[in-house]
């Protein structure tokens, strides 16, 4: 699937066969219709834009039209899916810590992307230049990113920590090494549970 | 007629069979009128359904003859949807929109001769639900050799039929488009639809219903108060506000009763052109079976259980200023949709127009439809000779 992005291929690899799957933000459809066809999932995605709606329909993916921020309440009851993914979409919230527990309540794991702040180019932009990094993964500027709850892997750790979730796998993308990941890694990848 | 289906011309088919109907009544023969676009190809896998609303009826898409044998200026209701490269393509499938039982465009309602008497059905007619209308319409289906709709359509009280659809018979629909509609009235959905039962009914020349028998009267009062309610339901404040603010037809007030702002004539124009084509018997029915209209009843108020049986795929779209019913009915539906673990997609379109926003041109609502609609045929699984 060369229209998926790294994060996409790599979460499609940690799907199981035949699973129950909400994908939250999920753009065009093209990680559902990915996994759909690789991992023979069922499953519905989220998604506000109209545009992106659009391209789930064209796709044939099950997309509900819905803003996030709303939470997951209107539509799933408790332990409805296998996995509730959210690609690069929690620094777009205004509530992702909210969001964190809603995907859990919904879905035995999450899984999670998002630009990792802590990246090194990321603190050197803000060291150097003393401004607010603009690169590859973070493209806009502070005015108009809708990027407004900006973390890094530490962080969220942390927040994972506070709300007693454990994290099952960890990768980053942007470094084929293990090392220092939140210095290193420019995407983060989680997966996790409740503890 | 550019993009249109073009001329087209009603047909109909006799039914001696009699009908049981919800209510316990029976209808012992009845006629149901239809317009087909598009052909049905080999295996009768390509056929449509088109489920009309309130006031609808067969004429769904392109032009009938006048009296001179002139295209008339008005198309079928939903000539925006319907058509040769629309989103319901007549040149991919072959479409089927019939006028529901108790209406008055050519299928037995309340103005047709009753067999038994010889005198029109007026109020003798019975009450026919949204369920009674999916028997008649399988009932059609046999007769048109469809065993199974490749999708159900409609907006509205269509909708609702499209639901019902896919509860009566799970096994004959494989896609069920529901478009601004709501599992059910509310009290203040019921309120509006009594207020205009009551306009009609308290109509002096409404003769408990007989109004055919005398001398041809009807209680036009009534049904003009009845569209103009029903019309400031269908439209929504900001589209109003657009549409005439408040604006005066003589650019001054006049101190009058007469028609002084735009939105008063509008009104009278909406209800000067229903009254010569709409019965009011024909009103009333319709209104009950909105009213009545809740398939989560019998399953202790339950949709999801009542859906339990469901087959189909599903679309379901509703639009942000419809306050008749607002995407919040719609998600009611999805919510259970998804609670049966169905396949389901929700669109929510940015509309002004209110409830009326389903009969319009919008674009991200049209192309919506088209790639649902095409999906329809791509997904098709039984029966590949629909691919020519």
């Amino acid at each position: 699937m060369s229209d998926m992005r790294p994060d996409q291929e790599l979460i499609c690899n940690w799907i199981e066969d035949d699973s129950r799957i909400l994908d939250l933000g999920c753009g065009d459809g093209t990680l559902l219709n990915s996994l759909i066809e690789r991992r023979n999932v069922k499953g519905y995605g989220l998604e506000l834009n109209d545009k992106k709606v659009l391209g789930c329909f064209t796709k044939g993916v099950n997309v509900i039209q819905s803003d996030l921020d709303h939470g997951l309440s209107d539509y799933f009851d408790n332990n409805s899916f296998d996995y509730v993914i959210m690609s690069l979409t929690l620094q777009a919230m205004n509530f992702p810590d909210r969001l964190l527990d809603e995907m859990l309540r919904v879905g035995q794991e999450g899984i999670i992307t998002f630009p990792n702040f802590g990246y090194w180019k990321n603190r050197i932009q803000l060291l150097l230049k003393g401004k607010m990094p603009v690169t590859k993964s973070l493209p806009n500027f502070w005015y108009n990113t809708p990027n407004i709850h900006l973390c890094t892997m530490k962080d969220f750790e942390l927040l994972c920590r506070e709300k007693k979730i454990h994290i099952i796998q960890r990768t980053v993308i942007g470094s084929r090494h293990k090392i220092a990941p939140n210095l290193l890694g420019e995407t983060a990848i989680y997966r996790f549970k409740r503890e | 007629m550019k993009d249109s289906i073009g001329i087209v011309s009603p047909e109909s088919a006799e039914f001696r069979q009699p009908l049981k109907l919800r209510s316990g009544d029976t209808l012992n023969s009845y006629k149901l009128v239809y317009e087909t676009y598009g052909t049905l190809n080999q295996d009768a896998s390509n056929a449509i359904l088109i489920c009309h609303a309130l006031s609808g009826n067969h004429h769904a898409a392109g032009y009938h003859l006048d009296k001179n044998g002139d295209p008339e200026r008005k198309p079928g209701w939903w000539e925006t949807a319907i058509g040769p490269g629309k989103p319901i393509d007549s040149d991919r499938f072959f479409i089927v929109s019939p006028n529901n039982l108790g209406g008055c465009d050519g299928s037995t309602g309340p103005a047709t001769i009753n067999p038994a008497s010889g005198i029109p059905y007026g109020p003798d007619f019975p009450f026919v639900t949204v369920e009674d209308w999916v028997e008649s319409q399988a009932l059609l289906a046999d007769r048109l050799g469809i065993d199974k709709w490749a999708a159900v359509v409609g907006g509205s009280l269509g909708g609702m039929q499209v639901l019902q659809w896919s509860i009566s018979y799970p096994k004959r629909i494989q896609h069920a488009v529901i478009i601004a509609a709501a599992p059910k009235l509310t009290a203040q959905n019921i309120a509006f639809n009594e207020v205009a039962r009551q306009a009609i009914r308290t109509d002096p020349d409404f003769h408990e219903g007989r109004y055919l028998e005398h001398t041809d009267t009807i209680p036009e009062r009534g049904l003009r108060l009845a569209r103009m309610l029903g019309h400031i339901t269908y439209l929504s404040d900001e589209a109003m506000g657009a549409k005439f603010g408040r604006e005066l037809r003589d650019g001054q007030i006049n101190y009058g009763y007469g028609v002084e702002f735009q939105v008063e004539s509008y009104l009278r124009y909406q209800a000067d052109s229903f009254i010569g084509r709409f019965d009011a018997n024909t009103y009333l029915l319709m209104t009950k079976a909105l009213d009545y209209f809740d398939p989560a009843l019998n399953h202790a108020d339950n949709l999801s259980v009542a859906l339990k049986d469901v087959k189909s795929k599903f679309c379901v779209i509703s639009f942000t200023s419809d306050w008749r019913f607002p995407p919040q009915r719609s998600q009611e539906i999805v919510r259970s949709l998804i609670d049966c673990g169905l396949d389901v997609s929700y669109a929510e379109i940015e509309a002004n127009h209110g409830h009326d926003a389903f009969l319009m041109p919008i674009p991200q609502y049209l192309n919506i439809l088209q790639a649902y609609m095409d999906k329809v045929i791509d997904r098709d699984d039984f029966g590949d000779s629909n691919s020519e």
